[in-house]
């Protein structure tokens, strides 16, 4: 498999990261940045491929990270069961939300409306809910041992994340090179085309949404594992949907390594727009927000795109350059 | 069941509340049915006009209701600004981008607020915020009679412009044929624009509404937009009678599940009947079948 290589090289070299920096505020930043890499290629699957934006991915994260926090503290379920409990359970809400929102042909605005109205319904239940702890929230109890899903050092988390990572990835780029993956990117371009040559597309999108739903739901599994902590507002709050989407727009819509460039991105930019300014509220977010027009506005394709776009730009005028005098000769 | 004299003013109350809220939504519903985009940045807008209109009485001790006069054309004209040189050239004509361009908006408006005012929550103490209105049967409060009256007065001007100026009426030709009207010689560009800016106006008149009865911080248009949503999703996208009709729906509803259920699970009523709306009638009460 060709397209598997520049995976292979990304992760070793990322993976190698802990072996030189020992520092707790580097790996941290790299976690994080990891883990919005994780939602953001969820989102990718959806919004990359099938072009259905979804704006309320939290109700995703949410529920990952809910029920692996739930599932542990109020029913003393291992933690390892609860993470793929978690992920099922992410995938069953999406699952849920695509039947019902496809079946009702909802798209474009509609679409991520609709996506939104779950994330905060869920929001609000959470909140509420004493299950989920109401608004103290769940607190997983400190116990560093593998086998509750807890490691003393951040390398070995860095690494479990960046193992899910790299399984997202070969997920993308085995998605792009599927038959599913062709039927889904139809529908992004054109749906009535799609339809009219016989792809189901109303299940085409549900497929890709339950898929998009586990990805990014395993980003929530992981962050309750490592935070050991989540509330509403954290778990289905608008701040994961808005990087969840961020992250892909901003690396690259609809690419293998988008999402993971643009979680590189957004974070050195907003870790940067906080060390210049001081820890100001929002400024972090300001950056994120005029992020995301600008690169709407002057490179549609994200950064891969970008730098896409500027290659080929080098070799046609170095083609030009080499083809003048030929050029000139024949007139 | 619980007696008329409680039923009564609860109804009554959120009539005038529904109001405000269909002001908010007809902005929305407004430039939905022009540029058949959800505006996101809505939300933020009127937490700006809020802001705008607290230090307009806070530090030159305007009233509010006078500086909805002055709010309306400012507002208007950064709406207009907003559409013509950043969300138009910057989404390139695709739907899509306009989405995401209109929340990356939303972003930067509502933090740079937080940046520059903090979470604090402010309110301003006018004379009349609580004065109340003898109807015969019942008391209401004065802000919320003011509100509920502005709130159609401001519909019948939209109603006349859309209707009887030439702008209302290449804003209803590019709504519905855009390439006929581009044909024809309308500036597409500057009629989006036009949209937009009336849009933000309605929203810097319902502030100016809501500020003498209602707090405000960075986030406090979140509260209002989701409800907005389901108000313009309710009514039709897109239709003017629409928003107002569901407006008040909406108020009556939210009055009454707080009365009977509290006010979190009230909450989760209306978002209840937005997604039942969505997904069985998408094209709302009064919009048409698309």
């Amino acid at each position: 498999m060709k397209g598997l290589l520049p995976i292979a090289i990304v992760v070793v070299v990322l993976a190698s990261v802990p072996l030189i920096v020992h520092s707790n505020v580097v790996l941290n930043f790299l976690v994080v940045t990891l883990l919005i890499a994780l939602a953001g290629q969820g989102w990718n699957i959806l919004g990359g491929y099938g072009g259905q934006y979804s704006f309320g991915h939290a109700a995703f994260f949410g529920t990952g990270a809910y029920v692996t926090g739930v599932l542990q503290v109020r029913f003393g379920v291992n933690a390892w069961v609860g993470f793929a409990a978690g992920i099922a359970g992410a995938a069953a809400v999406g699952a849920f939300i695509g039947g019902l929102v496809f079946r009702a042909r909802l798209r474009g605005s509609y679409f991520a409306l609709v996506t939104l109205a779950f994330a905060e319904v869920l929001r609000i239940v959470a909140s509420v809910a004493p299950i989920t702890g109401a608004g103290v929230g769940t607190l997983i109890k400190l116990d560093l041992h593998a086998r509750s899903f807890q490691f003393e050092s951040r390398a070995v988390f860095y690494w479990v994340i960046l193992a899910l990572v790299a399984v997202s990835l070969v997920i993308a780029e085995m998605l792009e090179r599927s038959r599913f993956g062709a039927w889904l990117i139809a529908v992004r371009e054109n749906e009535y085309a799609a339809m009219a040559l016989g792809v189901d597309v109303s299940l085409v999108k549900l497929g890709a949404m339950v898929l998009s739903a586990a990805i990014t739901g395993a980003a929530g599994c992981f962050y309750a594992q490592y935070f050991l902590f989540i509330d509403a507002g954290i778990a289905y709050g608008t701040w994961i949907s808005i990087e969840a989407l961020l992250t892909p727009i901003i690396g690259g819509v609809g690419t293998v390594f988008g999402p993971l460039l643009g979680a590189l991105v957004v974070k050195a930019f907003g870790e940067s727009a906080k060390l210049i300014t001081g820890d100001a509220p929002g400024l972090d977010l300001i950056a994120y927000g005029s992020a995301l027009v600008l690169v709407i506005a002057f490179a549609p394709r994200g950064v891969i795109g970008a730098v896409a776009d500027a290659r080929n730009w080098v070799i046609r005028r170095s083609m030009a350059v080499r083809s003048l005098p030929r050029e000139a000769s024949r007139g | 069941m619980l007696s008329p004299v409680i039923l009564i003013p609860a109804i009554l109350n959120g009539l005038l509340t529904g109001a405000i809220y269909a002001l908010v939504a007809l902005g929305l519903t407004l430039i939905y049915g022009v540029l058949h985009i959800i505006n996101f940045a809505h939300g933020a807008l009127l937490s700006a006009a809020m802001f705008a209109a607290f230090f307009a009485y806070h530090q030159l001790g305007l009233d509010p209701y006078l500086a909805a006069f002055l709010l309306a054309p400012a507002f208007f004209a950064f709406g207009y600004a907003l559409q013509r040189f950043v969300i138009g050239p910057a989404s390139h004509g695709n739907d899509r981008n306009m989405l995401l361009v209109t929340l990356g908006i939303a972003i930067v408006i509502e933090n740079a607020l937080l940046y520059a005012f903090r979470a604090d929550t402010r309110t301003i103490d006018v004379p009349y915020a609580f004065q109340t209105v003898d109807f015969g049967f019942t008391f209401l409060a004065l802000p919320r009679v003011v509100g509920f009256a502005a709130a159609f007065v401001v519909a019948l001007l939209l109603w006349l412009i859309m209707g009887w100026t030439d702008i209302g009426k290449a804003i209803r030709a590019v709504a519905k044929e855009k390439l006929g009207a581009e044909l024809v010689g309308i500036d597409v560009a500057h009629v989006y624009a036009m949209t937009f800016g009336l849009g933000t106006a309605c929203v810097a008149v319902a502030a100016c509404l809501l500020i003498p009865t209602y707090y405000v911080n960075p986030n406090v248009g979140n509260a209002f937009i989701l409800v907005a949503f389901t108000i313009v999703v309710l009514g039709g996208m897109g239709s003017v009678p629409g928003a107002l009709i569901g407006g008040l729906i909406i108020g009556v509803v939210e009055s009454l599940s707080g009365l009977f259920l509290g006010e979190s699970l009230g909450q989760i009523g209306i978002f209840l009947i937005f997604i039942a709306v969505l997904l069985v009638r998408p094209s709302g009460l009064f919009g048409a079948k698309t």
